[in-house]
This record gives C-alpha cells, structure tokens and sequence, in this order.
C-alpha cells in the first residue's frame, strides 16, 4: 500500500510525467462536483440524524427510507439517460400509476389463471412498460415532436388510464403476499443469524422486541463482499492507468474516497444486518444502479448517448443512428418506469389511482441534483443516485420532525434550484 | 498625423492553466484600418473580448485607454456606449427575426415600451443604403445569405453610432464577390473617419486595405508593420515565427485503380421539393489521387458531399456509387462508414464535434469498435488510440482530457480529422478543411493530407480556396449551379481557368 503513494511511475512518456500534477489538480477539480455531492449527501443525513434525535439512522427507518425512495432512484436511472440524450420525460410518475393499476387487476380481480402468477404479471407488465416507451420514444425519434409535448400527452393518457383501470376513484387490491415482497420483503438469510447478545426475556416468556443484537449473516457477507470489490476494482483500475503512465487522481485523494465510502456502506449494512437484513429492493437498486454504471462509463451504447446529448448531428454525422437510440432510451425509460409502478403497488399492498402522482418531477429534480445538464450530454449514474437520497432523506427526515407536507415542497424546490444555480457558477467560474 | 483613439497597453489574461495573453500592447490611430493578424490561438480573438468588455475589466491586467481616458469596460453594453462595436465570427442575429428587428433589436425606437416600427424601417433601409444591400427590412434573417447577414451586422453597427470597429475574420465564410464587396465597404467606412479593426487569415486581404498589422503569437505581440512594410512573406515569419518558404508539402503521387465512381447522381432540395440541388452529377477518384472540387459559395459542393454521405443532406436522391467497380449502398451513414468512406465537414462545431467532451472521446467516437470488445470499452486502448493521433496530426492541448470546445480552430480540425482516420476510410472526403485556421495549422493540414494519399487513400477535397486547391490535389472538377461544369488536372490549371470555367457552366444554367 505504502508504496503507491510514491511518486509517478517511470512507465510515462516523460511529457505525461510534467503534466501530471497539472492532471492531478484538473481531476480533483471536475471530479469535486461529485465529491461535493456525496458531503453533501452526508451532512444532511447528520443534520437529520441530530434533529430527529438518533431516529433516521435507526435500522427501522433506514429500511422504510429504502423502501419510499427505491422507485424515484430506479426512475432517475432511465431518467438521467433520457436527461444526457438531450430530452425529458414526464410520463414516467402517469406510467408507474397506470402499470401498478393494470398489475394490480390482473393478479386481483381479473382471474387469468396462471397469468395471475406475480411473477408472470411483473415480466408482463416490464415488456407493457418497454411498449409504452417504444411507442412515445417512436413519435420523438422519428418524427421529431419535442420530447416534452410527448409525454406531457403520455402523463395525461396513462393518469387517464390508470383511473379508468381502477374504476374512478378505489383501490384494487389486497395484492398477493409474494407480491408485495418486491417492496417489503427482506432477503432471506440463508447463512443464518447470529446472536451477539441474546435478546431480554420479560416475566411473560416473551422476547422485548428491540433488545439484545442479533446479525443477519447473509446481509453482512453480500455486503462487505460488495465493499471489498468496490475497493479492489477501483485499485485495479488504477494499477491498469499506472501502468499506462497515466494517473487521474492522486492515491490519497483515491484512499480517502474509497475509505469513506466503505465505512459508510459498511455503517448502513450493519445496521440492515441488526434488523431484518437487506431490503429485496435495495439489492434490486444495487444491482441496477452497477448495471448502469457500466453501461454509461464502459459501454459503446453509453458513450453513443453522451454523444448524441452533447451534439445530435455530429453524432449522426459519426455514424451513430441517433433515432434508433432515442428510442431505445425511451424503451429503457418505458421498463423502469414499468419497474417503479411494481415498487409502489407492492409496497402498499394495493394499486391506488394517485400512485406516482407527482413522482416525475421528483425523479427529474433528482438527475438535475445529480449534476446533469438541461441541455444534455452530461449527467451521471452515481450523481443521480445520490440526488435521488438527498430528496429521499429530506423527505424523511421533515417527516420525521414534523415539518407540515407544504413547506418540505418548498425546501425540496429550493434544494433542487440551489444545487443547479451552484453548478451553473462552478461553471461559468471555470 | 492623426491621433491614436485606442491603445492598449500590456494585457495579459489569464485563463485558468493557460496564458492567453502576455503584456499584449496595441495602439490604433484614428481612421485607419488596423489589421491583427496571428495563428489561431495566438490570442486575437482574446484580445477583442478584452477590447469589447466580454471580459469584464479586472478579470485581465494591464490598461485600455480610448481617447485618452482609461476604460474599464464591464462589458459588451459599456463599450458600445463609447462607439466600439465587436462583429464575431459567429453571427449573432435571430434567424427568424426581419432585417430591421434585428439590427435595433434592443436598441428599438419605442416610446413606453410601444415599438414604432415605421421609424425602425426608415432607420433600417437608410443603413442598409450605406453597407449597400438591397434588401426590404421586413425580409427574415433566415431568408439572406451570409454574405448578405454579414452586411446586416454591419449595418447594425453602424445603428450604434461606430467609432471603433472591430471584424472578426469578417469574410471567413464569404464568396470571393462579397468578400471583396466587404473589403470595399471597410475602405469607404475608412474616408468617413471610421476606425477598423480587422483580424483575419487572408494575407492578401490584409495586403489589400490595412493601413497598419499588428502581429500576435503565442499570446504576445510580435511587431507592428506600416503600411510599406506589409508583405505576405514578411507576416508570414512573424506570424508563425520561421519561414514558410514553400506554402504546400512536397508530393510524388501515386496514382493508380479507380476507388470511388459516382454516376449520375441526383439530389432535391429537403424542404423545397421541387428544387433540384445537385445534377446529374459524375465523378471518379483512384487511388493515392487528391481530386479537388473548386466552385463558389452555393455551387452545392457541401450538398453533394453530404448527400453522398449517407444521405445526410436532401431528399429523393438517385444515382448510383460504386466503390473499386462494384455498387455500393451507402443510404446511410454507418453503411457509408462501414464501406470506407468518411466526410470531415466544413462546420467542425455544428457537424463534427462534441464540445462538451474532451478529445480522447471525440476522436474514437466513429469507430467505436475499434478501441472496444463486446461493445465494452476498453479504457487504455482508448487512451492509447487517443495519444497516437494526437501526436500523428500534431494536436496541441495539454493532454487528451481537454475539451474540444477550449481548442482553437486548427486543433479543432485535427480532432475532427483523427476521428476520420482512425476510422481508417479507403475514401476521405474534406469539406473546406482549412477554413479558419492560421497558416501554420494549414500546411500541417496539407502535410496530412498528403501522407493519405501517399499511404493509397482517395482524397476529395472541397475547398474555396483555390490557390490551396491548385496546390495540393491532382486534378479539379469545378462545379457551379449544382453540375459539375469543369475538370482539369491541377498541373494545367490556374485561378482563371476554373473561373472561366464557372462563368461560362453560369452561362450555361440560365
């Protein structure tokens, strides 16, 4: 370890050597955004661990946070790529509500046999939300209608449609328990638990619930096994710059990052372990949010999105077939959006006609909070995510406190304008 | 003699790791026409944005004094108000907006707020008497040339009552005809005691009106030649700071099987349907040849180039391309791309890049395959890519993470070539390719240009140049009115003869 922070290899062609400081301070600098939304991530979780005395930290809390918030982060992923592609979608909130509805029927009251199964009807109702999205990425694509007059039409039909499929104003549901698992469930701890202290016995025989600590086994492995691969590819992925001479942070910059955001991971795993164990959500959002990552950082299509967001024709012009893409982007917005309606109806137990009411604008607020570009071209997974957490635990933590539902609007919108008005100065100052 | 109205005085300004300029002095007398001439990037364009107030004073050092005060101009309004008027390269007027809106478009004779349009107009038509355009100040912006919105800007200038104006390379997108029509309006501005700043590339035209030429390099002044002094060969040294002794690189072709055969090809206009842009054209190019294609602004050179390139420009587009003798499909640009053909376009930041990403990604981003497997790519082998090209055509940034958006035009057009080559067509199609930059970026260009061929490759370029035509391709087709109306080899060619030849296919149109 020691000797990484030596200085640069002599592999470099000598003039990447004399630039390399120069390089150094260039990437801590555009990569500061980034780091900046992570502290700023923290410190709200502290401001709010402090002002609701201890309760959001709580293993309790931070499953419900997880899970109220899983659906607007799936939805900012397909957002940010709809973002970067230079383009808006503001169906996705109509499109959830509509999907959860027609999932909803179909398990409950519509009697389909063995199309009623929940996991027949979540692969149905994912390729119904790949349609819906092939059919407005189709008008945006290829007979170039302004994104946001598509799918301002498609918040309107699929709202529409989510009521009429839950005629007028009721809910359907109890939805079947294995359903509701996607949202509420945990993942089964298959190690084994381990009981640290046993709990206390009151005189009735009973155990008090909350007393003495027991680990969920399964939890702690998947969760320091991520921790140790999220540590090793990023030292791999140094050591491949390394030896291409090329260096793009310094190694304390890299060790610090790395350490804090392991001791986090392994601060919020352990408590998930102390409760009931990994939310089946949070794994599902993990495993997405890696999938994405890649995507965007490492794979052609991602870098042919960038591309297009940042310059249509010139992108066109370089071969990419930029209709065929936008499409696509809208297809991938379609599925997610599909995927978030499952998330809502399972972790209410029932399809209501207000679900995802209003949740577009919370998922775009996310992605612009992330650092993405109205413009396009630019924007990240990672930042998405952590937008999506800061209005996800401001949501929360108000709450919590108490703060009345009219005035969290107003913060979450000033949140929202800070972080934008922030980025357009580092900008300009840049 | 005359009295100096604008001197500056030790500018430096820095950008962040860079040094624009470095204690640049310019001193302009009144009622001359002052020519700044340097590479791209030497830092003129910089230098008028100090002058206009686009940077603000205190964001530079050094001092600005206009008519014997100290400025400090806090930006573009301030320095307008004292008569100094910037026209960019880029045009700024509003496309859909008439003649007349935009040359008083903020400035608008209004009383509370309620536009009188019938002074406007009169305004309007009595400035464009005097830039001499004969158009109605009710025509859209969108319905001119650019030669003609070039003179709007002009006229809108001279609607902020002009002391001090400044061109940035004024006829870099102009056809020979109004370039000159220009040059002669500078002139007469000058007998009405207007002061002009000119920057430009054009020698000749610098030679032809400045009275004075302030040289820039690398961010300094380098000298200032009186109107005796100015010589082409003479700025040249200056401005590239050696002798250009021969202006093209030294080329033994080798020419050998027909490559690329285009036969009759036909293409419409995208809106109007019924114009037909492109005519029955023909044309070949073998191997290891550069073929030029000469014509004038609107002879729908670009239009053909484009429409051939995977029909990236018009509509019911006919005729047929074969590639080594045998037919082609190439009715898109990934088919196009796929079958070795490459077009680097003439409008580098509108077609050809992406601004808000660095070079390393604009460079691979026509042949993604190359640097990835299994569509992931591979990060070093991009980087590898990156670094070779940069070096192959001479790209000057401080590494391969800069943003082409920050490059000068010359570097622009070397990433815009990179990405072609490492795409590694068997045919290169350039579209003006050295349209705005220096002369020293120029003869790199043309070095490339003539390693291509050299390497086998069939080169067609389109240039506006001819002196840059007849000196590095093979043979020229001219082309006028959307037909090919001329083809010569370079060897007997000259300026006259393609001339003639487009003044009599005009002849042959009508």
């Amino acid at each position: 370890m020691s000797t990484e922070s030596a200085p640069a290899p002599q592999t470099g062609v000598a003039e990447d050597v004399q630039q390399r400081p120069r390089v150094a301070v260039s990437a801590f600098v555009t990569n500061l955004r980034e780091y900046g939304l992570v502290l700023a991530l923290i410190a709200i979780m502290l401001f709010f661990q402090f002002t609701t005395s201890g309760t959001l930290f709580k293993p309790l809390n931070l499953s419900n946070l997880v899970q109220q918030n899983s659906f607007i982060i799936v939805m900012a992923l397909g957002m940010l790529l709809v973002i970067v592609s230079g383009h808006i979608d503001l169906s996705v909130g109509s499109v959830a509500g509509f999907i959860g509805a027609l999932a909803a029927n179909m398990m409950v009251t519509w009697h389909l046999g063995a199309l009623s199964n929940p996991l027949v009807v979540s692969i149905i109702c994912l390729i119904i939300g790949g349609c819906i999205g092939a059919a407005q990425g189709y008008w945006i694509a290829y007979h170039r209608i302004p994104s946001f007059i598509v799918t301002l039409a498609g918040m309107l039909i699929f709202r529409g449609m989510c009521q009429a499929l839950l005629g007028g104003g009721s809910s359907v549901g109890p939805l079947p328990s294995a359903f509701n698992k996607l949202s509420s469930g945990f993942i089964p701890d298959v190690i084994g638990t381990v009981t640290l202290i046993a709990p206390t016995v009151n005189a009735a025989g009973k155990t008090i619930v909350g007393s003495g600590l027991t680990l969920h086994m399964t939890t702690l492995v998947i969760g320091i096994a991520g921790v140790l691969a999220y540590a090793y590819f990023g030292l791999k992925s140094r050591r491949t710059r390394e030896r291409h001479g090329y260096q793009a942070e310094p190694f304390a910059l890299f060790a610090v990052k790395t350490a804090v955001l392991s001791a986090l991971a392994l601060l919020l795993i352990y408590q998930f372990a102390t409760y009931k164990g990994l939310p089946i959500v949070l794994l599902v959002m993990g495993v997405l949010i890696a999938l994405f990552v890649f995507v965007t950082k490492r794979m052609t299509i991602g870098r042919r999105i960038y591309a297009m967001g940042g310059n249509a024709k010139a992108a066109q012009l370089s071969g990419i077939k930029t209709e065929r893409l936008t499409q696509l982007v809208f297809i991938n917005m379609g599925v997610l959006s599909a995927l978030g309606g499952l998330i809502i109806a399972a972790r209410l137990g029932q399809a209501v006609p207000a679900a995802g009411l209003g949740s577009e604008l919370d998922v775009i607020a996310a992605v612009f909070i992330g650092g993405a570009s109205a413009m396009g071209g630019v924007g990240g997974v990672i930042g998405s995510v952590v937008g999506g957490f800061i209005m996800g635990v401001m949501n929360n933590g108000m709450s919590i406190m108490g703060v009345n539902v009219d005035w969290q609007q107003v913060v979450k919108g000033l949140v929202l304008l800070g972080a934008v008005v922030f980025d357009v100065y580092n900008k300009n100052k840049g | 003699m005359a009295s100096t109205i604008l001197e500056m005085r030790d500018i430096t300004k820095t950008f962040p790791g860079v040094k624009a300029l470095s204690n640049v002095n310019l001193s302009v007398e009144e009622g001359e026409i002052h020519a700044v001439v340097g590479e791209n990037g030497a830092g003129k364009s910089t230098l008028m944005k100090v002058l206009s107030g686009v940077y603000p004073s205190g964001t530079y050092d050094g001092e600005i004094i206009y008519r014997g005060e100290e400025c400090h101009f806090k930006g573009i309004h301030d320095s307008e108000r004292h008569g100094i008027v910037i026209i960019h390269q880029e045009l700024a007027l509003v496309p859909m907006l008439s003649i007349a809106e935009n040359i008083f478009l903020g400035n608008e004779h209004a009383r509370y707020g309620i536009i009188d349009w019938n002074a406007n107009e009169t305004r309007t038509s009595a400035l464009l008497k005097k830039v001499g355009l004969k158009e109605d100040p009710k025509t859209l912006i969108t319905n001119i040339g650019v030669g003609k919105q070039q003179l709007v800007e002009i006229a809108k200038a001279l609607s902020k009552e002009v002391q001090l104006l400044i061109l940035d390379e004024p006829t870099a997108s102009l056809s020979e005809k109004d370039s000159q029509a220009l040059l002669d309006l500078l002139l007469e501005f000058k007998r009405q005691g207007i002061t002009s700043i000119l920057i430009s590339h054009k020698l000749n035209e610098v030679n032809r009106v400045a009275d004075k030429v302030t040289i820039i390099r690398d961010g300094r002044t380098i000298e200032t030649l009186v109107k005796k002094d100015i010589r082409e060969d003479r700025i040249i040294t200056s401005m590239v700071g050696r002798s250009l002794d021969n202006r093209f690189p030294p080329r033994e072709p080798e020419i050998g099987e027909t490559v690329l055969e285009v036969k009759n090809w036909s293409v419409y206009h995208p809106i109007h349907a019924e114009r037909q842009v492109i005519k029955n054209i023909d044309i070949d190019v073998r191997k290891g040849e550069v073929v030029g294609i000469a014509g004038l602004m609107g002879a729908g050179r670009t239009e053909f180039a484009m429409s051939l390139f995977g029909r990236s420009y018009g509509r019911h587009i006919t005729g047929e391309v074969r590639l080594n003798g045998k037919p082609i499909d190439i009715s898109s640009v990934s088919k196009a791309v796929e079958h070795g053909i490459a077009y680097v376009t003439e409008d580098r930041k509108t077609y050809g890049l992406n601004l808000i990403d660095h070079i390393k990604h604009n460079i691979t981003l026509a042949n993604l395959p190359g640097v990835s497997r299994h569509s992931v790519i591979d990060d070093m082998r991009e980087l590898a890519v990156a670094n070779d090209y940069r070096a192959r055509t001479n790209i000057r940034a401080s590494s391969v993470y800069q943003m082409t958006g920050n490059l000068s035009g010359g570097n622009q057009q070397k990433v815009v070539l990179s990405k072609w080559l490492f795409a590694n067509p068997e045919v290169l199609i350039l579209d003006e390719p050295t349209r705005g930059i220096d002369v020293g970026a120029k003869y790199e260009i043309y070095t490339i240009i003539a390693r291509l061929a050299s390497e086998g490759k069939a080169i067609i370029v389109i240039s506006s140049e001819m002196p840059e035509l007849l000196g590095i391709t093979d043979r020229i087709y001219v082309m006028n009115d959307g037909r090919i109306v001329g083809e010569m080899a370079a060897s007997d060619a000259s300026q006259e003869k393609i001339m003639r030849a487009i003044v009599r296919g005009e002849g042959k149109a009508s």
